[in-house]
């Protein structure tokens, strides 16, 4: 490996990891200097096409609380048939069935390419995946009827044996049963109970009278699955619920004028919930809510059913002025949480112009793993293509969606893990890797991942604990073990172990080695988690303070300067990129909430965690492609100057795609140049960005927002909002007739932030 | 029926008694004198009429309300709930589908008879549809609501399980015009006994059933009937859920009462709510064990409806009675959200009401739903002196809506005279009213005074009476003698009655259950009904004459003989007592055998038989029943039979084997409390 961009890309492609530093510096005190913390971002099912899992199941250390899985870093002993476990050194014995193997005849977990390596687990039962739709009919016939046609469509993409329910709400909650030939049968209850899951269990008749003798005893899964006529296989139910849907009607409760449709989201998300927690325990489930509007009533009511009074905004909730927004959130937490410890997963597919509580109810996405999708309506491209990407295959025909993951870190004793930024939650598990000072989601080395795909992320952080008079002995290395349970989408079990080790060095004597051995784009993505991590309980300055105050400190303890001589100031290359990274994210939505709604903020938030490093940094700072004459499509700068009349732009925020005509291009476009056979080229100007963005949508989850616009027009706004205001009204004029476009702002631009930051580096002062 | 338009029916400004023809005429015409209150008022311009020279408007005979006693006023929107006009009301049909139901064929029954009674709805106009609309319950421990729209292919159950918080879980589709929604509901009739073939579901609710009927009426915003079909104790854990508490130890004790009155409050603060909203409740039962009547009773009691109870019901015997029973209730007029209020002129009070109903303060009456077979006994009191010439009127007038949803006002006066004489007062009595009053208050009494205590009112009150008599209008005669007024010669005879019967005294073989269920029954009795109740008409048929009846004998051993045939009607049971030395003929005649020994006692019809005999028998027996508002099954008892128990109990002069005093023995026991009272 010659360059550190090499090896991080490489160990990105094999393991899924991004470190932040890749020589970690050998002193706690030392490692806390660095100011970006000892941190990665893992992907525990990366894609792996060409990974085969093996057929048996994991060798582990046979010491109690370690349990380390066997892999390529241990020590072993082939002649003695013994490994010594590099976590805790514990040496253990193989297993019989290892017999055979010596220095020639390695198992694959011993080779130094599979230290990802994915074991496929007989044991146990397998439970079918479990889809259970909850969907909203306070809907507008247009949208209904899509929704309709979605859900209907989705039940030939779903595997044969999978089960399905489903759960309609308006005013009452109705669970359908499935299995009844002739009159459709449902079981209703009132929107405005909040029930306890014993009482739904018992009032869906799943409670069955147990003979005294066999009380306690949980019931195996697929007795469960026999006796519960809310989740049927798909193959037996099709026909029926195919029916079912297409009778489906609008909420016949009449709403009176200057009235919100009354909604009972919450009870209709409890009653999911204590279905599936009452028939399913900890088998890989996933309920699928489709609103069109906030739940209006009940427990987890977002706003009243007045129309007068709008839902709450950013505004409002700064002036604690949400009256709803404690309770509902308190209430769809302690959903989530229950969905959490059995492992199924709530997705929201949010469809409204208007908000629809997202930032109340974002909990039930993010402590189970499943998704938010954000529209305007069920009948946009949006959300068909999006939802029906949620059943995307990958190349083995299954599914892109594992269930139930359990995460576990096991660290070597200089390595203590802080916590985990994902959509996860904690599994509480104290182990001795568990240190005391938390980052993210900390406390626990596991964490459970209700639902994942092969670009879920995690941000997990680190602690170097060794201290400094203690030494490690050279050439020594800190490893790292990451053990992910799952149910595949097969229903099969398995287990991926990634173990990855990194070298100790001294920051003293080799701070120019860990400098270069910086990741800076994902030091930037782990460091905006935590920020965002932050926004979510802090108030917007606070964090925007904290980010300011560690990206000084970095610049201070990096950066190549004379005191008190900004002009001197210099970054070497492995963080030239740092501080513009953290210039627009100071911009970005996740932190900044004006001109968002605040479930805006919760959906951009809600995506900005769990996607992987790639998507990530297009999130921070939005990727910009230049379309001319002058030459083929060129990456250009996020800047105001990018903006030429001649140009055709394309932006990807992740969330939205912009296509931005320059003035004379899109005056060239309206007269119709492009329908002229001697402006070929012109047409085929037009066509480049629509084609480039249409490979983006074909691959992109959730869909982004598709926006083709021009100078002047007003969805031009996404673009003007995302660039470098360079040039503004306040020195357009300085500037003398420079190209580009100028902003109507007021926020500093990038030059200015620099220069800032330059003089608070060099100053002695902070 | 008259129909004033706009202005509504003319009252008095005072009283607000309705234009009747006590309503004198004075000034031409331009005012009134209202002849229960004295006051004048104005005539409104429309309504002006000359008057003629005797003082009678011109057009007297010309209307109704000036000319008869009883006539119909169409209201307007200031007499309807809220000043709305009410929606067409709305039948529901509860039906109970747990496993004694659907075993006892119940169900079954009543699905396939909904089919083609639905057809029959009550309607005011023979030639049009009913607008009555019509929605569908089954319930065990839960309730099933069915959506039964039009526009379906096929109805929809909607199961609603937290019935500790009643709700209706659907507007739309639950109440639906029969015709617009006839494929769906058959389909529906025909599935529900399948569905629930199977059902191994015992518990019962019955409070949330009520809640849910009255639920579904408040959300159509519309008065209705509730029929509902239960057949067990309501124990499944729900609001109003019941423990069995029948005690035959407290008969006879101080605690007796309480066996009548509801076992929780909750029903009657239901029943207040269901009168609220016109919500009239039917019961039918199907019991098999104790099903606690007196309490299941109250809604349907203060609401207007009836109790029907058909214990250990049997698909194939009890299938005709009950049927009819149905066929009778579903069809009958009907009138709705009801309120009826009586006036007087002064010098006399409505003091007390009986029947089925509901009063929030002490002057209307108010009816969930009333219908042609509930009788109100009111009770009069003097409250002043009042004069041979003006005599005393009353009004009654009763405001409801009728089964097309047309609110109206039905109207009773009437006038009687006074007299200064005692003798006159006895002269003019009628003792099958005065046991009618005596009953209802009686069977009241005893859910709050021990069953003796109110026996031996009775007994004081008829001894007063009788002695008040002797003393004042009697001719002088020894003391020894027993002097009646004519007209209550059969006071003792029928009080003997009352005091025998199941309510106020118990045989060991009448459940609690029987006795709640015959107190709540007499409660809206017409005179006519009490009469045959309490004295049975027994007739014997040995000779048979087309045209008349043959007349009718004393209810006494003594009278029958053993080559005789008889038939007993009580108004809830019919009897044909056979002789056991009955001609052959005669037996040829009836039953189509000639042996005495091969009549079925089992039988609940007569065979049909071609001969002039026959065929009279069983016109009487129908006329009978067609007298009745509910369908009498038809006993054979043979002489010496076992069953023959049961219809010795009816003959009401002999001693009863719960202890009742013959009528000889009564007579003597009164003549001497009268004596006492005397002396």
């Amino acid at each position: 490996m010659s360059t550190y961009q090499e090896f991080i890309q490489q160990n990105e492609d094999r393991d899924g990891v991004r470190f932040s530093w890749n020589l970690w510096p050998s002193s706690r005190l030392e490692a806390t200097r660095l100011v970006v913390p000892v941190s990665c971002l893992f992907t525990p099912l990366k894609e792996r096409p060409s990974l085969p899992p093996v057929q048996y199941e994991p060798v582990l250390c046979s010491r109690a609380n370690c349990k380390a899985v066997l892999n390529p870093l241990c020590q072993v002993d082939f002649r003695a048939k013994i490994w010594a476990c590099n976590f805790c050194f514990q040496r253990n014995p193989f297993p019989p069935s290892y017999a055979g193997i010596s220095e020639v005849n390695q198992p694959a977990e011993l080779m130094p390419q599979f230290s990802t390596i994915e074991y496929i687990v007989q044991r146990g039962p397998s439970a079918p995946l479990i889809f259970l739709y909850v969907v909203d009919t306070c809907l507008e016939e247009e949208d209904l009827q899509a929704l309709k046609e979605s859900l209907q469509m989705s039940l030939s993409l779903l595997p044969p044996n999978a089960l399905v329910g489903l759960i309609t709400f308006g005013r009452m909650v109705q669970v359908h049963e499935l299995t009844c030939e002739g009159i459709a049968k449902s079981y209703v209850f009132r929107g405005t109970k909040d029930l306890s899951a014993k009482q739904i269990q018992e009032m869906l008749g799943l409670t069955k009278p147990t003979a005294p003798g066999q009380q306690g005893h949980p019931v195996a899964p697929q007795e469960a699955a026999a006796s519960c006529r809310f989740l049927q296989p798909v193959h037996r139910v099709d026909m029926n619920l195919t029916d079912l849907l297409g009778e489906l009607q609008r909420d016949p409760w009449p709403v009176s004028q200057g009235k919100r449709p009354l909604r009972s989201t919450g009870v209709a998300l409890s009653v999911a919930v204590g279905l599936l927690e009452g028939a399913f325990p900890n088998t890989g489930a996933r309920v699928m809510l489709f609103i069109g509007g906030p739940p209006t009533q009940g427990p987890g009511m977002v706003v009243g059913d007045e129309l007068k009074i709008p839902i709450r905004s950013w505004h409002d909730i700064q002036k604690d002025n949400a009256r709803h927004l404690k309770k509902a959130t308190k209430y769809y937490e302690a959903l989530a949480n229950r969905s959490a410890v059995n492992g199924h997963s709530i997705d929201i597919y949010a469809c409204a112009l208007d908000q629809t509580g997202l930032l109340e109810m974002k909990c039930l996405s993010n402590l189970t793993g499943g998704h938010i999708v954000m529209g305007d309506s069920f009948n946009t491209s949006l959300f068909k293509q999006t939802f029906q990407r949620v059943f995307s295959k990958d190349h083995n025909g299954d599914f892109r969606m594992a269930f139930g993951g359990v995460m576990e870190v096991k660290t070597s004793r200089e390595v203590k893990v802080c916590g985990a930024i994902g959509p996860c939650v904690s599994l509480h598990s104290k182990g001795s890797s568990v240190s005391e000072n938390e980052m993210g989601i900390g406390g626990t080395n596991q964490w459970k991942l209700c639902s994942l795909d092969h670009s879920t992320t995690l941000g997990v952080y680190f602690e170097v604990v060794n201290q400094h008079n203690a030494p490690v002995p050279q050439g020594g290395r800190g490893a790292i073990q990451f053990v992910t349970m799952y149910q595949h989408s097969n229903t099969k079990k398995r287990i991926r172990v990634t173990t990855i080790a990194r070298n100790w060095a001294d920051a003293q004597s080799q701070i120019q080695h860990i400098e270069s051995s910086f990741d800076q784009e994902a030091a930037a993505v782990l460091m905006a988690r935590l920020g965002v991590f932050r926004a979510e309980s802090e108030e917007g300055p606070d964090v925007l303070r904290w980010l300011d105050r560690q990206l000084i400190r970095l610049c201070q303890k990096f950066g190549q300067f004379n005191k008190e001589d900004p002009t001197s100031f210099r970054l070497s290359e492995s963080l030239s990129l740092y501080p513009q990274f953290m210039f627009h994210l100071r911009r970005s939505p996740f932190l900044q909430v004006f001109n968002n709604s605040p479930d805006e903020s919760s959906y951009y938030r809600h995506h900005f965690v769990r996607q992987d490093l790639t998507q990530s940094l297009i999130m921070i700072q939005p990727i910009l492609y230049s379309y001319s004459f002058h030459g083929p499509p060129e990456p250009v700068l996020l800047d105001s100057s990018s903006i030429l009349p001649d140009r055709i732009l394309l932006m990807d925020t992740f969330f939205q795609l912009v296509i931005y005509h320059g003035e004379t291009i899109a005056q060239w476009r309206k007269a119709g140049y492009q329908e002229m056979p001697e402006y070929e080229n012109f047409k085929q100007l037009l066509q480049a960005p629509l084609d480039d963005a249409q490979e983006i949508l074909q691959t992109r989850f959730p869909m982004p927002r598709y926006i083709d616009t021009e100078h002047g027009g007003s969805q031009a706004r996404f673009l003007l909002s995302k660039v470098n205001p360079s040039q503004t009204h306040n020195n357009l004029y300085a500037w003398g007739q420079e190209t580009g476009a100028p902003i109507l702002t007021d926020d500093v631009s990038l030059q200015v932030f620099m220069d800032h930051l330059k003089k608070l580096a060099v100053s002695s002062s902070s | 029926m008259v129909d004033h338009g706009e202005a509504g029916p003319v009252r008095c400004n005072r009283c607000k008694a309705y234009m009747c023809p006590y309503m004198q005429f004075i000034e031409g015409g331009r005012r009134f004198q209202c002849g229960f209150c004295s006051c004048v008022t104005e005539v409104p311009p429309q309504y002006f009429q000359h008057l003629d020279h005797t003082g009678k408007r011109v057009d007297c005979y010309d209307r109704p309300e000036l000319s008869l006693g009883t006539y119909e006023f169409l209201a307007t929107v200031d007499y309807c709930k809220n000043n709305k006009v009410p929606e067409p009301p709305a039948f529901i049909f509860l039906i109970d589908v747990s496993y004694n139901a659907v075993k006892s064929g119940m169900v079954n029954i009543v699905c396939n008879e909904l089919k083609s009674l639905l057809d029959l709805l009550p309607r005011e106009n023979p030639e049009m549809d009913s607008v009555v609309r019509v929605g569908f319950v089954t319930y065990n421990k839960v309730l099933h609501f069915y959506n039964v729209k039009s526009t379906l292919a096929q109805p929809q159950m909607l199961v609603v399980s937290d019935v500790s918080d009643m709700f209706v879980p659907l507007l739309d589709g639950f109440l639906v015009n029969v015709n617009e929604s006839r494929q769906v509901i058959e389909s529906l009739l025909e599935q529900i006994p399948e569905m629930f073939a199977d059902t191994r579901e015992t518990e019962t609710v019955f409070g949330p059933v009520i809640q849910a009927g009255l639920e579904a009426l408040k959300a159509a915003d519309c008065a209705g009937k509730l029929f509902v079909f239960h057949t067990s104790l309501p124990i499944a854990e729900a609001p109003g859920k019941l423990k069995n508490r029948e005690d035959k130890k407290l008969i006879g004790t101080d605690k007796e009462k309480t066996q009548f009155q509801p076992q929780v409050g909750f029903y009657n603060n239901l029943a207040k709510e269901c009168v609220a909203q016109g919500c009239c409740v039917d019961l039918f039962l199907f019991p098999n064990q104790y099903v606690d009547v007196a309490t299941l009773g109250v809604v349907p009691v203060s609401t207007g409806g009836s109790v029907y109870k058909y214990t250990y019901f049997q698909a194939q015997t009890d299938q005709e009675r009950f049927l009819k029973d149905l066929r009778r209730d579903v069809q009958k007029q009907v009138g709705f959200d009801a309120v009826m209020r009586v006036r007087t002129s002064t010098g006399i009070r409505a003091t007390d009401f009986f029947g089925s109903f509901f009063m929030n303060n002490t002057t209307d009456v108010e009816l969930a739903g009333l219908d042609c077979d509930k009788a109100i006994t009111v009770e009069f009191k003097h409250d002043d002196k009042l004069s041979e010439e003006t005599g005393a009127l009353m009004q009654c007038a009763v405001l409801y809506t009728s089964c097309s949803g047309q609110r109206r006002l039905r109207v009773h006066n009437m006038a009687v005279n006074c007299c200064s004489q005692l003798a006159d007062l006895y002269r003019n009595c009628e003792t099958d009213t005065i046991i009618n009053y005596f009953a209802k208050y009686a069977f009241r009494g005893v859910a709050n005074n021990p069953t003796k205590a109110v026996r031996d009112t009775l007994v004081n009150q008829c001894a007063q009476i009788l002695a008040c008599y002797r003393k004042n209008c009697a001719s002088p005669s020894s003391a020894g003698q027993l002097i009646l007024p004519e007209c209550m010669k059969l006071l003792p005879v029928y009080l003997n009655c009352v005091m025998k019967s199941d309510v106020l005294l118990p045989g060991a073989d009448v459940s609690l259950d029987d006795r709640a269920y015959l107190r709540q029954l007499i409660g809206c009795m017409d005179v006519a009904d009490t009469h045959v109740f309490f004295y049975p008409r027994l007739l014997p048929v040995m000779k048979l004459e087309s045209g008349s009846l043959p007349v009718a004998l004393r209810d006494s051993e003594e009278r029958l003989s053993k080559g005789g045939i008889y038939l007993m009607e009580t108004g809830l049971h019919l009897f044909l007592w056979v002789g056991a030395s009955v001609q052959q003929e005669l037996l040829l005649n009836i039953f189509g055998t000639p042996s005495f020994s091969q009549i079925d006692p089992n039988m609940i019809s007569l065979p049909v038989l071609d001969n002039p005999f026959s065929q009279r028998l069983r016109e009487i027996i129908d006329s009978f029943r067609a007298q009745r508002s509910r369908y009498m099954k038809l006993m054979v008892v043979k002489q010496e039979d076992r069953t023959e128990l049961i219809f010795k109990h009816f003959l009401v002069e002999d001693k009863s084997a719960s202890g009742g005093a013959s009528y000889v023995d009564f007579l003597c026991h009164m003549h001497k409390e009268i004596r006492q009272l005397l002396s």
